[in-house]
């Protein structure tokens, strides 16, 4: 089916997803916000990227681009080597059968007044898996996959801690057994001794199903902990790609190292012997970012030619990656 | 030398329809003087209502300081009335607080400079005039750009982290000789946390403050805390310097804690996470014995039989909380 990379699952290439800024009355459009600006990854089967990145940099966008919830601006998205980027709803209904998304908040997206049953054997229906014996046995198939008890599946969601309602959201999403899972911050509303149980879940399922994982997420070390390859984006570019090992012992863009230094770590012996690197200011606002290279104003090797063009990623060895006029590989 | 602010076995409960609600059920803590002391445990243990407890912000109804001393130099603050005249004069001057959401925790329709100068007239009776000078130089020093310019701003017109450097700079106006800060950080991305932890560093030094750090982040108190507690269910279940508690942590709970974070630098072919079995407890109407024993993969007979444990002294600051190496049997 794909011509150009067997390996993988994915692939983007040139993602853009602009949004238009709209002002008065006739809703002028006066300004875009790029949110997602010339984005390229693959991601081979069976593997976990991850994409890191603060507030506002294109993380969910991105991921919201693959699952064709938003129509990209310009770009490729192939999955599988068919590109779903132009696709009408029609077919997409069909196709999204192979991609799940898992959400942060287990609170808003599960809906209330529906019971567990109803919920992750939602897709199934939606699926064309009409006869109700199957559903169920699929459905109870899939409770005891996330680890939850067939006997739960009568209950309405607010019966449900927090990360028992994370299990439920994974359920649904395995509904259809996609071979891709969107993951988009699902650990972040957890209390932590609940983040491990979840993590090791998506872990476990990844090896049992063979599922392949973008894996959003702000927390660098869950993220690191998970992923096979991170993505490090700012202001809606990726400045850096690299081996999940590789992006921490060897960062190279300066705000991957930033980034990487402002995370503390659960251990007071290496806190001490660590350099703080503390950024100046506040990331820009994306309706208006810096010209050239997003990071420059903020940036402790800039020089006046980093506003000047933006740098393009480039490969040092070893498919580590990274944006910077400033490195020297 | 005696602590700056010493907490005896207090004990905060809630009345709600469902039942009692024992969010604070005997906790003690020593602040000392120039100290950072880190506070760390789960949503619901009772971190943040130990801190309110000791302002008396709590609610009544349904909430209540039922028993515990709140000694603060010298005087047990408990005996004065929440909303009286030495409360009010202790409240934001002696003892600050910082809050997690600083958007709730500003008002809306007042400028920034108003809300900071009136803290300063109150407290310290200050000129308007002088005290919007303070105010000016006090975010200059919180790093705030254009302080000046900035004073009839309102709160919407700042990002979440400058904000929160506004009520950094509220919390330090009045000079005060502690500063709790409750999940300060959490509603911020992970380099403005950064800046923000660095500028509370920094001013605690230069304002000789002691710091109190609530927090669910484990690295933030291996960063910049000098002694922890850790608390479950209500209660302290271990304490001790920094590298007791991360070093050598004793509480089956701490140690779970420790063994189900990822630490930055190690993938999950290096270490596999051990979560903590099981869910925290439901507050209303705990049973008597350690309310971590249903979770505790070291339980034994004499766990069970009877009450939760007070915490014991193990070696130089290090307590715990554990019937950990006792006899099999009572």
């Amino acid at each position: 089916m794909n011509q150009e990379n067997p390996g993988n699952v994915i692939e983007i290439k040139n993602l853009r997803m602009y949004f238009p800024i709209t002002r008065g009355l006739l809703r002028r459009r006066v300004g875009e916000i790029k949110a997602v600006d010339d984005v390229s990854f693959a991601i081979k089967k069976n593997e976990t990227l991850g994409l890191v990145g603060e507030s506002g940099c294109g993380k969910t966008t991105t991921g919201r681009c693959i699952l064709r919830l938003y129509k990209p601006t310009a770009g490729e998205i192939r999955f599988n080597g068919t590109d779903i980027s132009g696709m009408n709803e029609n077919r997409l209904r069909l196709f999204r059968s192979n991609m799940g998304a898992i959400f942060q908040d287990p609170y808003g997206s599960l809906n209330p007044r529906q019971t567990a049953r109803t919920i992750v054997g939602m897709p199934l229906i939606v699926h064309g898996m009409n006869d109700k014996r199957q559903q169920n046995n699929r459905v109870e198939e899939l409770f005891k996959l996330v680890g939850l008890d067939a006997s739960m599946m009568t209950r309405v969601p607010h019966e449900f801690s927090g990360g028992q309602r994370q299990r439920l959201g994974i359920a649904r999403a395995l509904a259809c057994q996609p071979a891709l899972i969107i993951c988009d911050e699902p650990v972040s509303a957890l209390d932590v001794s609940i983040q491990a149980q979840i993590i090791n879940l998506l872990e476990e399922l990844q090896e049992k199903l063979g599922l392949t994982y973008l894996f959003i997420a702000h927390d660098l070390s869950v993220v690191q902990h998970i992923s096979n390859r991170v993505a490090v984006m700012y202001l809606g570019r990726i400045i850096e790609i690299a081996n999940s090992r590789e992006l921490y012992e060897n960062p190279l863009h300066p705000y991957t190292k930033a980034l990487l230094s402002a995370v503390p770590v659960p251990n007071p012996v290496i806190e001490r012997k660590r350099t703080r690197t503390v950024l100046k200011g506040e990331v820009p606002s994306p309706a208006a970012p810096p010209p050239g290279c997003h990071f420059n104003p903020r940036c402790n090797l800039a020089t006046p030619d980093c506003a000047e063009s933006s740098p393009e990623l480039r490969d040092t060895g070893n498919g580590h990656q990274v944006a910077c006029f400033k490195v020297q590989a | 030398m005696p602590p700056l602010l010493s907490v005896y076995n207090l004990k905060t409960y809630f009345h709600t329809y469902r039942g009692l609600v024992k969010a604070v059920d005997g906790v003690s803590f020593d602040i000392n003087e120039k100290e950072i002391v880190g506070v760390v445990g789960e949503s619901g243990c009772g971190k943040s209502v130990s801190m309110l407890s000791v302002l008396q912000l709590i609610s009544s109804p349904p909430g209540e300081i039922v028993d515990g001393k709140v000694i603060f130099e010298g005087q047990d603050l408990l005996q004065y009335q929440p909303k009286g005249e030495t409360m009010s004069s202790i409240r934001g001057a002696r003892i600050a607080m910082i809050f997690q959401e600083p958007m709730t925790s500003l008002n809306p329709v007042l400028t920034i400079g108003r809300q900071l100068t009136e803290g300063l007239e109150v407290h310290l009776s200050m000129n308007p005039q002088s005290a919007r000078e303070r105010v000016v130089e006090l975010l200059r020093l919180v790093g705030i750009p254009d302080a000046k310019g900035r004073l009839d701003a309102y709160p919407h017109q700042f990002s979440g982290g400058m904000r929160q450097r506004v009520m950094i700079a509220m919390a330090l106006s009045c000079n005060p000789r502690i500063l709790i800060a409750d999940e300060p950080t959490t509603a911020v991305d992970v380099t403005t946390q950064a800046q923000l932890l660095e500028l509370m560093q920094d001013m605690v030094v230069r304002f000789k403050t002691s710091l109190v750090i609530v927090t669910h982040n484990l690295g933030v108190v291996a960063r910049y805390a000098e002694r922890i507690y850790v608390m479950y269910s209500g209660r302290i279940v271990e304490s001790g310097l920094a590298d007791d508690i991360f070093l050598n942590p004793l509480h089956p709970y701490t140690i779970g804690l420790l063994k189900c974070v990822p630490q930055l630098g190690e993938t999950r072919k290096e270490r596999k996470l051990v979560p903590i079995q099981g869910l925290p407890p439901n507050l209303i109407n705990m049973p008597s014995s350690c309310a971590f024993l249903p979770r505790c993969d070291r339980a034994r007979d004499i766990c069970r039989q009877k009450p939760w444990p007070s915490l014991e002294l193990i070696e130089g600051q290090h307590y715990v909380a554990c019937f950990r190496d006792g006899p099999e049997t009572p």
